[in-house]
């Protein structure tokens, strides 16, 4: 049994208020944030959500914890279902799972000492226990920040170390799952591959299973197992993460990977550019909905939407016009 | 002095010292300085009234009705021979009780239905809000004289209108405040955590909202003191013989052909604790958060 079942997941957001959209006799005051997602993440493995901003990937992460209501679909957590669960019955259900978000500083209680803060999962969660002492230690060592730490406020920290505390307040409960929303977002490049190790060690440490959310291909590529490309709130490819990067079928996933920028100048690719601007989502494209920005659109692309394709390893993509090349080989032959 | 001891100071890093380094950039500015003068001779003198006054205040003694300042009386004497300095320093004593009181009070329910309308479900916050707006909609002085012809004059029903007209004010502050940090990303993650509603509301929105609603409280506290002696001058306050800056002008103002003084001695000390404490709040509030002048004004 997976952890983490998503199966057609599906939010929605009003745009228009209930009068008025009466006054201007719109059917559909309704905007889909996340459309028909679904994938599977095993315990102890990682899966990297990528997409633009505004694609829907926090969405997706916010509905799965419950910070948001999905409209359909199922989540189940080892089983469990997720969806619909009162705040008493999801209770237990909160110390397996952590989240991160995006602002490091943040996402921390501005008035609370690094102390409350890393403390506070056992606070709610195993009320009248006296030795938090130890666990603050325990935990504060575990993500590299020293004991004086313990009584900084958030402001006194700079954005690395804000990330380490909360890397370390996830970690307290020692959740199966971790959902981190942007895990690099505002940091130096320098200090982004520090956490990124700090996580993946952990996760070697703890075998706990991460959620990462990122639009960072190089953040993706070296902790996740599994990636699933997202645009205009649906999935338009997922697989095992080498196999993507090696194999993109989805043009939109070529694309992204082409404006990857390489090392190596002299590198000739077959880069995929897109066209124009994201689409919004009041007026979803008809047919393929990557329509509007592909440079190998057809006439069926304008009209039919495609299927969802299947190859071995789970590769799943959405396109009547697959890719074939892959980035890399085309490095080499424009080489040769 | 030996280098072998290291100072620890047994003050976690927040808040005293946060306290000491205000209060210096307090003192720094004049106007400061002259509020926190002016604050400090009236909150001692009210305190201190029993052992400063020289006479009962409610002492009667006709034959020395309507006396110059001398050593004897420092202020002079009323039309019924009371001593003015006496009557004054009373006076304060039930100008700051009313004040602190009410607005205590005020902050207190203010606080806890600003976060509940901000925090809380839409309708919750619709009703609660209709009826800041509705207590809002009277005139402060009208609503006053209202209550005071229904229930009848008295300490406790000028205490009952300041709570319930500053009520709203302090909601309104309160609820805005949650709103806006009701999104904020800390927030989501102390629910991610399965933290409950109240520990949300008193642990991570309280601490982060009672500050300006401190600094706007103490801003309040000279309106609530000319509300108190503009009762009791139009004598629908405190009743007499118990003495009140308003009572005392009013008196002063009957015998105004007579004698000076007690318009006088009513009257400066009114003016001097409504600048101390404006002086004051304005002060704490350009220093402390000078973002919350756009909130008020």
């Amino acid at each position: 049994m997976a952890l983490l079942e998503v199966e057609n997941l599906r939010v929605r957001f009003r745009v228009k208020g209930a009068v008025k959209s009466l006054v201007e006799r719109d059917p559909d005051p309704f905007i889909d944030a996340v459309l028909n997602v679904s994938f599977t993440l095993e315990g102890g493995r990682t899966f990297g959500l990528v997409g633009e901003s505004g694609c829907g990937k926090t969405t997706l992460a916010r509905a799965i914890v419950g910070l948001l209501q999905a409209q359909r679909g199922t989540v189940r957590f080892s089983g469990q279902e997720l969806l619909g669960l009162t705040d008493r019955q999801a209770r237990p259900l909160r110390r397996q799972i952590a989240m991160m978000f995006q602002d490091p500083v943040g996402s921390l209680s501005p008035r609370l000492t690094v102390r409350s803060i890393i403390t506070e999962p056992f606070k709610v969660h195993e009320p009248g226990r006296q030795d938090l002492e130890d666990d603050l230690q325990r935990l504060l060592s575990m993500v590299g920040l020293s004991p004086e730490f313990a009584a900084r406020y958030p402001h006194q920290l700079s954005g690395g170390q804000a990330r380490r505390v909360g890397v370390a307040r996830a970690l307290a409960l020692n959740p199966k799952l971790i959902i981190a929303d942007e895990p690099t977002a505002g940091l130096d490049v320098s200090v982004q591959g520090d956490i990124l190790s700090l996580l993946a060690r952990l996760q070697d440490d703890l075998g706990m299973a991460m959620l990462i959310i990122s639009h960072n291909l190089h953040v993706v590529r070296h902790v996740t197992d599994r990636i699933g490309i997202m645009y205009l709130g649906r999935f338009v490819e997922q697989g095992r993460t080498e196999e993507v990067f090696a194999h993109p079928r989805h043009p939109y996933t070529h694309a992204l990977l082409s404006a990857n920028p390489k090392p190596d100048p002299d590198a000739v690719r077959d880069q995929v550019e897109l066209l124009g601007e994201v689409p919004s989502l009041l007026a979803r494209p008809a047919g393929c909905e990557f329509h509007t920005r592909c440079p190998f659109v057809s006439a069926t692309c304008r009209t039919v939407a495609p299927n969802t394709i299947r190859l071995e390893g789970a590769h799943l993509f959405s396109c009547h016009h697959p890719r074939v090349a892959s980035p890399d080989r085309a490095v080499l032959t424009g080489r040769g | 002095m030996s280098a072998t001891a290291e100072r620890v100071s047994i003050w976690p890093t927040g808040a005293w010292s946060a306290a000491v380094k205000g209060l210096r950039r307090v003192v720094r500015e004049p106007l400061g300085l002259v509020g926190l003068i002016l604050v400090a001779l009236v909150t001692v003198s009210a305190i201190g009234a029993d052992w400063f006054a020289p006479y009962d205040a409610t002492e009667i003694n006709v034959r020395n009705r309507m006396l110059w300042p001398s050593l004897e009386h420092l202020l002079g004497t009323d039309q019924l021979g009371r001593d003015l300095f006496s009557r004054v320093l009373y006076g304060g004593r039930i100008a700051l009780e009313v004040a602190l009181i009410s607005i205590g009070l005020a902050v207190v329910i203010g606080l806890a239905l600003g976060m509940l309308a901000g925090f809380g479900p839409r309708w919750l916050d619709a009703v609660l809000i209709f009826a800041f707006d509705t207590v809002r909609s009277f005139p402060t002085i009208m609503f006053a004289l209202a209550v005071v012809t229904l229930v009848g004059p008295s300490l406790e029903t000028i205490m009952l209108i300041v709570v319930v007209t500053q009520i709203p004010v302090y909601a309104r502050v309160v609820r805005t405040q949650t709103l806006a940090l009701k999104g904020s990303e800390f927030i989501m993650a102390a629910r991610v955590m399965g933290v409950g509603t109240l520990r949300i509301m008193t642990v991570h929105l309280l601490p982060n909202v009672i500050g300006p609603l401190l600094i706007l409280a103490s801003m309040d506290i000279p309106f609530v003191v000319t509300i108190e002696a503009g009762l009791s001058f139009l004598g629908m306050g405190v009743r007499p013989p118990t003495p009140s800056w308003g009572s005392i002008l009013n008196d002063g103002y009957s015998f105004i052909s007579n004698t000076p003084w007690p318009v006088l001695a009513g009257g400066i000390p009114l003016i001097l604790t409504t600048l101390g404490f404006t002086f004051l709040g304005e002060t704490l509030r350009d220093t402390f958060d000078p973002k919350l002048r756009r909130i008020i004004e």
